[in-house]
């Protein structure tokens, strides 16, 4: 039993906090946020060059073969650095593809994308459809020994800077299309979080050949939702961090009424409900972690339980150091609504709380119902 | 990172396990607490018996010089089970650690022994009408006087002190000095003239506290721990011992609970069905079961952390405050979901689950209050964990 980081995931804790706060400083991420593209190409490559495109994917198909709580650490960092990057939306297609994909697409796509060369991003959700994980409703039209896709995707993240799609449709099989396919054609909508931008795409009568269509179907996607979760929970955990220790640093410093304002127990006393959650979330994030590569059977139930509490505390504390620093906090001029907006697209994405506070009740209650399962 | 445990220790665990299936002596009797506390030695001694009392304790005092991780598989596998707390809790969970971590060689041979076979039951002096949270404001007055103390003062919510022989007690002995440093840590001797516990009725009609009043009673030198001048200093070793030790023991009672709260639900009749299949109960049962695997998981860092420093540091303040929350907010939701039945308590015909909600939903108005209230152990957090300013 020990539930700590091993000395290597401190190392890659430290080159990671220590990288993005040189390369991401507030004024930067306020160009990138404010940029027509949201996309920052030599950030980008730097981060390929570390080996983060492909850091929890197979070594064999050009990852760094590290695991979960390697991916979990990292998030961890990104949230914390408020890095504007695809590489959330690039790693979720990364762990799709090595677990569900055809050699050939590994081959084609999974390579190019564990050594940064080509990104992909998940084009899930039909628009006007309920946005919930599995429930996706484009129709896959048999066309020859392929398949055409018609209609329009919603909450595409990053899809400006993506090179293709992976596009799932209501047979549970997804679809690798180009980005520069004919009859693709990308959106701009307008996320509360310009630091990670969601697009909606149309596919106009898209054909996609037999072979880039991945051959694992509807549930074989769980094992992906279940680790994306982890990785999403570890970056608000993040986010939550960041803030927690902006708040505290300013109830330090910020006088009133003759005293620093942190020495105030409404004010002290927030903090401490900032850091409980904060650890909260960190502690059932490294959970989760540990589960994905150690003990696979008990990832759902972790998985739900950390991105539940990850949803809540992600866009909670930042809203909580928000009223500590007061007028200030409210001003477009400080750095906290950043964290705030991405705490709460967060939350909403891949699944809300509420979602996963579903899922873990059926866990739990089915439990209960079974008789003398104890 | 490993959350599984080591051959060894599972080996340990199936030991535990194997043991306390043969010897559990069920659940306590009902009727006085004289009963108690009588079944509860009895269960103490059988533990002490098979190795199973002081368990982290060095060997040489009686212990079984175990790791904290067996410790704390021995305290899950107990509560798991359902079996009896021992008559000795404070004892064992305090008493004995700090004169471990802080006594001579003589309190060591003289004290450790008896606590372990519950032939002497301790008590914790700390609090008094006047100083609750702010501990370090008591007025309880040690005067010395040869080579004795002579203690006169009041001390209140004091645990067992009607049985106890032993009291811990933290006196004032240099009025003049700063007060954090002029109090002495004491054991006294309960059974003595100058001695008189009187039993408090809490709000579930129990009567396990007391008021303690002490009239120039006498404490020998010998039996000063850590020195005059260092009892705050021994004081919170007492109290982070406390904290840590019953930390397991208490995630493994919030998941029992939490079984029972299930099962509850799945009984309770609504409208539309049953109450485990309607969205707002499922979402805050849901809720209750983050937050305890929040709680879990944050003990065995807490724990990975202790066994690297050695002492449990002031993080184990966030686990107690949860506990305290969660222990009400499922005791309160099982009441939600008793619906017009959560007056009935025990003894009822028509109670539910023969009233034990309805206890546990008073007993744990405590949870928040014993042991370091929230609101204090918000201010630890703030000020030792944070690094804010203190107030004061």
């Amino acid at each position: 039993m020990y539930f700590d980081l091993t000395d290597e995931q401190q190392a890659i804790k430290a080159t990671a906090r220590d990288f993005l706060a040189s390369r991401f400083k507030s004024e930067r991420i306020r160009e990138i946020a404010a940029s027509g593209s949201g996309f920052d190409a030599d950030g980008w490559q730097q981060m390929a060059d570390l080996g983060w495109a492909g850091l929890a994917l197979p070594e064999e198909w050009g990852g760094q073969g590290l695991g979960i709580v390697d991916l979990a650490v990292l998030f961890e960092e990104m949230g914390y650095a408020l890095a504007p990057s695809p590489l959330f939306s690039n790693t979720i297609v990364g762990l799709a593809l090595s677990i569900c994909g055809s050699d050939d697409q590994r081959e084609r796509y999974l390579r190019p994308l564990a050594e940064g060369a080509r990104r992909g991003t998940p084009a899930l959700w039909g628009a006007g459809s309920t946005a919930i994980p599995g429930a996706y409703t484009m129709e896959a039209k048999p066309d020859g020994d392929g398949v055409v896709l018609d209609g329009e995707k919603v909450l595409v993240m990053d899809a400006g800077s993506a090179d293709f799609f992976m596009v799932a449709t209501n047979d549970g099989h997804r679809h690798l299309v180009a980005s520069d396919a004919d009859g693709v054609s990308v959106s701009e909508e307008e996320s509360i979080d310009t630091t990670r931008r969601l697009s909606s795409v149309r596919f106009d009568g898209v054909r996609v050949a037999a072979e880039d269509t991945m051959p694992a179907e509807g549930h074989e996607y769980e094992a992906v939702l279940n680790r994306l979760c982890v990785a999403l929970a570890a970056e608000s955990t993040g986010v939550a961090q960041r803030a927690l220790e902006m708040a505290v640093e300013y109830a330090k410093d910020r006088q009133q009424f003759g005293r620093p304002i942190g020495a105030y127990q409404a004010v002290s006393h927030r903090c401490a409900q900032m850091l409980l959650e904060t650890e909260n979330a960190r502690s059932t994030v490294y959970g989760a972690a540990w589960a994905a590569d150690a003990e696979p059977e008990s990832l759902p139930l972790a998985a739900s339980m950390a991105k539940a509490y990850a949803s809540d505390a992600g866009w909670r504390v930042p809203d909580a150091s928000i009223q500590v620093h007061g007028g200030i906090g409210f001003t477009w001029e400080h750095d906290l609504h950043f964290f705030l907006k991405r705490g709460r697209a967060n939350a909403a994405l891949f699944g809300d709380a509420k979602w996963h506070r579903e899922r873990v009740a059926e866990a739990v209650l089915s439990r209960a119902a079974a008789p003398a399962a104890a | 990172m490993d959350l599984t445990l080591s051959p060894s220790e599972e080996e340990f665990r199936d030991e535990v396990r194997a043991w306390l299936q043969a010897n559990n002596p069920g659940p306590e009797p009902e009727g006085g607490l004289d009963e108690v506390m009588t079944f509860r030695t009895e269960w103490q001694r059988k533990l002490h018996g098979g190795g199973w009392a002081g368990i982290s304790w060095p060997k040489e005092y009686g212990g079984r010089g175990a790791t904290q991780i067996e410790q704390a598989i021995f305290v899950q596998e107990a509560t798991r089970q359902e079996a009896p707390s021992p008559a000795n809790v404070l004892g064992l969970a305090m008493g004995g650690p700090v004169v471990i971590a802080h006594g001579s060689e003589e309190q060591k041979q003289r004290y450790l022994e008896p606590i372990l076979t519950a032939e002497e039951i301790w008590c914790q002096g700390f609090s008094e009408p006047e100083s609750g949270s702010d501990l370090a404001s008591l007025k309880t007055r040690a005067v010395k006087d040869g080579d004795e103390w002579v203690v006169t003062g009041q001390k209140v919510w004091t645990t067992f002190a009607q049985y106890a022989k032993w009291c811990m007690l933290v006196a004032r002995t240099d009025p003049d000095a700063p007060k954090h440093q002029g109090l002495t840590y004491f054991l006294m001797d309960m059974e003595q003239d100058g001695v008189e516990a009187k039993p408090l009725v809490q709000i579930t009609g129990e009567g396990e506290f007391n008021e303690v009043f002490i009239n120039e009673a006498r404490i020998p030198d010998e039996n000063v721990v850590g020195g005059v001048g260092n009892g705050w200093g021994v004081a919170i070793t007492t109290l982070m011992n406390e904290r840590a030790g019953l930390a397991f023991g208490a995630i493994a009672q919030i998941q029992n609970s939490l079984g029972r709260l299930s099962r509850l639900a799945t009984e309770v009749r609504t409208a539309g069905g049953s109450a485990a299949d309607d969205s707002y109960y499922r979402q805050r049962i849901a809720q209750l079961h983050i937050e305890a695997e929040a709680m879990r998981l944050g003990a065995y860092r807490g724990l990975t952390k202790t066994m690297q420093s050695g002492i449990p540091g002031p993080e184990g303040s966030l686990g107690k405050w949860q506990w305290a929350d969660l222990n009400q907010g499922l005791t309160e939701l099982a009441l939600e979901l008793e619906g017009a039945y959560a007056p009935l308590g025990r003894g009822s015909e028509h109670a539910i689950d023969n009233g034990a909600w309805q206890y546990g939903f008073l007993r744990s108005r405590a949870n928040s209050i014993e042991g370091g209230t929230t609101d204090i152990l918000k201010n630890i957090i703030a000020e030792r964990v944070l690094g804010l300013p203190r107030l004061r």
